[in-house]
């Protein structure tokens, strides 16, 4: 059978080249920005934004401020997560932020101490049923559970009805925020356990994201899970067409998004040691932001956990960046409302420059 | 009766009062290659969805291998050894050449439900065999296929087909849209199915294509198989008077 072969017809690209990672590009981006704040620092503050420059300093690099980075973008970052999948199979999640409102208010709930300074808990949510001082399992059990529900629902408006994601996961938005608000009448539920509060203390959020971020990237890569989700984000009709049921993958992915964002929502709930109607609110579009940063791509198909967890990284160092430099907040949202844009501009121009049509 | 891989017997297909396809009766040998030819809208595509399940048809009977089938979808039908190549492109085009070639049908290092773990070195391992069997060059099969040409993308979609051809081939007009170089790479890997005794149905409009590569012509006209032929029994002026209704207004069984 061995015909002679032809050449390679309609070879437009060097063969031997190997694609260049997009995170390169988002890592480089990073560094650009650092540089950038350690010189406008230097120039403007005499003060340096990464180094510690006090005097008798034991440590090369300013701990305090790269542990602020890191930490105030950890439990974003671990909805990010989850997002990151969702967009990657060409989706949006939109629901993540009041999920993590719901979550945390139902949570804590669970996780209350009986008695308060000697006297007995007065904003207990379950006090005539006595659900009081319980084991720290059933609050978190109860919160993932409460995720889960959620994504489910929104995989199975999605994948069943077809109605867009953009949809589907608005409604979810609503009615978790008015879910959160119901609750507890609009009020706080304060006062966990000592147990509840010691996931989110300290570090803890930022080991859960780094822990998460590392198992996330592990499957996106190795598993026919994360293969799958390319796919799907990539040419959901050839899935289709190679006989993978593509809408029990979506409510898979779906559950898992919003599973981390019920796991965020514990996390923070701990950390605040309080849980309250309006939290998380603009979580999901910090989430996507961080997303979109990273080279995920809104059409689907590309991008990855890695490329989101430097997005985060870029988010963190550009708020950390601005409060270093005394500048006002409002310049903050401005500047991110502009970089949010800019992200998607390049992601298109990405395309353009890639794609040869269908 | 063992001779016979594939027999449909009254297969129609209606999309609510069109009549797609209509009364198709068709056999298909052991290593035989048959080629479907009509022009458009004649119910060639519509002919090959229903052996591939890609849709249902709405009446007559499936024989596949000695037995009758009734695929509830493509994977059946591919589980059972029917692979197909796709008007349009099946290709993931975020994926590298592995990861497309083995979608749906990975290998496992771990099975794991949804989170198996892939087996890449061996599906890497088995892509670059298949590539030499079907004389396929693709210079760097890591890269993502949105990389590719057309060519290579369909090289890509047909080696697959090929690699994991075991009972019959189904090609729905694999050479539309490629240059000349790259139609020949592709009759070559038609040709190697031949060699290999694999059969083979081949949806197309090039009748040079179809006399240098088939042992019989079927073609459709308005849902319907007008005419049956033999290679050595026709000619293109033929062919073309059935496909143009100057020839054969019955329906013929093919």
């Amino acid at each position: 059978m061995a015909q002679p072969t032809h050449g390679l017809g309609g070879l437009k690209y060097d063969p031997a080249k190997k694609t260049r990672a997009q995170e390169w590009n988002v890592l480089l981006a990073l560094v650009v920005i650092l540089v950038t704040f350690e010189l406008l620092g230097r120039i403007f503050l005499g003060d340096s934004f990464l180094f510690n420059t006090r005097e008798n300093a034991t440590s090369l690099f300013n701990e305090q401020r790269l542990q602020i980075i890191i930490l105030q973008v950890s439990i974003v970052g671990i909805i990010a997560i989850g997002v990151t999948q969702v967009i990657i199979i060409g989706g949006i999640d939109l629901s993540s932020g009041s999920v993590v409102g719901a979550t945390a208010m139902i949570a804590m709930s669970f996780a209350q101490v009986a008695t308060v300074n000697g006297n007995p808990n007065p904003k207990a949510i379950f006090l005539e049923q006595g659900w009081l001082d319980l084991p720290v399992i059933v609050p978190v059990v109860i919160g993932l559970c409460c995720g889960v529900i959620a994504g489910m629902v929104n995989g199975f408006l999605i994948a069943y009805t077809r109605i867009p994601p953009f949809i589907a996961t608005l409604g979810m938005m609503v009615s978790a925020r008015g879910l959160s608000k119901w609750w507890s009448n609009g009020n706080p539920v304060s006062f966990p356990t000592e147990s509840y509060a010691a996931i989110g203390k300290g570090l803890n959020p930022v080991l859960i994201f780094v822990g998460l971020a590392v198992l996330f990237h592990l499957i996106m890569t190795y598993t026919k899970y994360g293969k799958h989700c390319y796919a799907i984000g990539s040419n959901e009709d050839a899935v289709r067409m190679s006989g993978i049921s593509v809408p029990r993958h979506k409510v898979l992915v779906y559950t898992l998004a919003g599973m981390l964002a019920s796991l965020a929502a514990v996390v923070l709930s701990s950390k605040n040691l309080t849980a309250q109607a309006g939290m998380g609110v603009m979580y999901e579009l910090q989430a996507i932001t961080m997303a979109v940063i990273g080279g995920v791509s809104l059409a689907g198909g590309r991008g990855s956990v890695v490329g989101t967890v430097l997005g985060a990284l870029i988010l963190g160092v550009i708020t950390s960046g601005f409060t270093f430099l005394k500048l006002n907040a409002y310049y903050q949202e401005m500047t991110m409302g502009a970089i949010i844009v800019g992200a998607v501009v390049m992601d298109q121009w990405r395309q353009q420059s890639r794609g040869r049509g269908k | 009766m063992s001779d016979i891989i594939l027999e449909t017997r009254g297969l129609t297909k209606r999309y609510g009062g069109v009549h797609a396809l209509e009364d198709a009766n068709f056999v298909l040998h052991q290593g035989e290659h048959v080629a479907v030819v009509g022009d458009n809208g004649a119910g060639k595509s519509t002919f090959v969805r229903q052996i591939t399940a890609v849709e249902q048809r709405s009446a007559g009977t499936v024989m596949f291998d000695g037995r009758e089938v009734n695929f509830a979808g493509p994977l059946e039908a591919r589980e059972a050894g029917i692979e197909t190549v796709f008007q349009t492109l099946a290709l993931a085009d975020d994926l590298d050449v592995p990861s497309n070639l083995f979608l749906g049908r990975e290998l496992f290092k771990v099975r794991l439900g949804p989170f198996s773990i892939l087996d890449r070195k061996a599906m890497r391992e088995r892509t670059m065999e298949a590539l030499k069997t079907t004389a396929v060059k693709i210079p760097n099969v890591d890269n993502p296929i949105r990389n590719m040409s057309g060519g290579q993308r369909q090289c890509v979609s047909i080696a697959r087909t090929a690699a994991f051809a075991s009972k019959l081939v189904i090609m729905d007009e694999p050479t539309a849209a490629l240059g000349v170089q790259e139609t020949a790479q592709v009759e070559n890997i038609i040709r190697g199915l031949k060699a290999r005794g694999i059969p083979m149905i081949l949806i197309s409009h090039n009748l040079r294509q179809v006399f240098d590569l088939v042992d019989r012509i079927v073609v459709f006209r308005r849902g319907r198989i007008v005419a049956s032929l033999r290679k050595e029994e026709t000619d293109g002026n033929d062919i073309v008077s059935y496909i143009t209704g100057v020839k054969g207004s019955e329906t013929a069984y093919a």
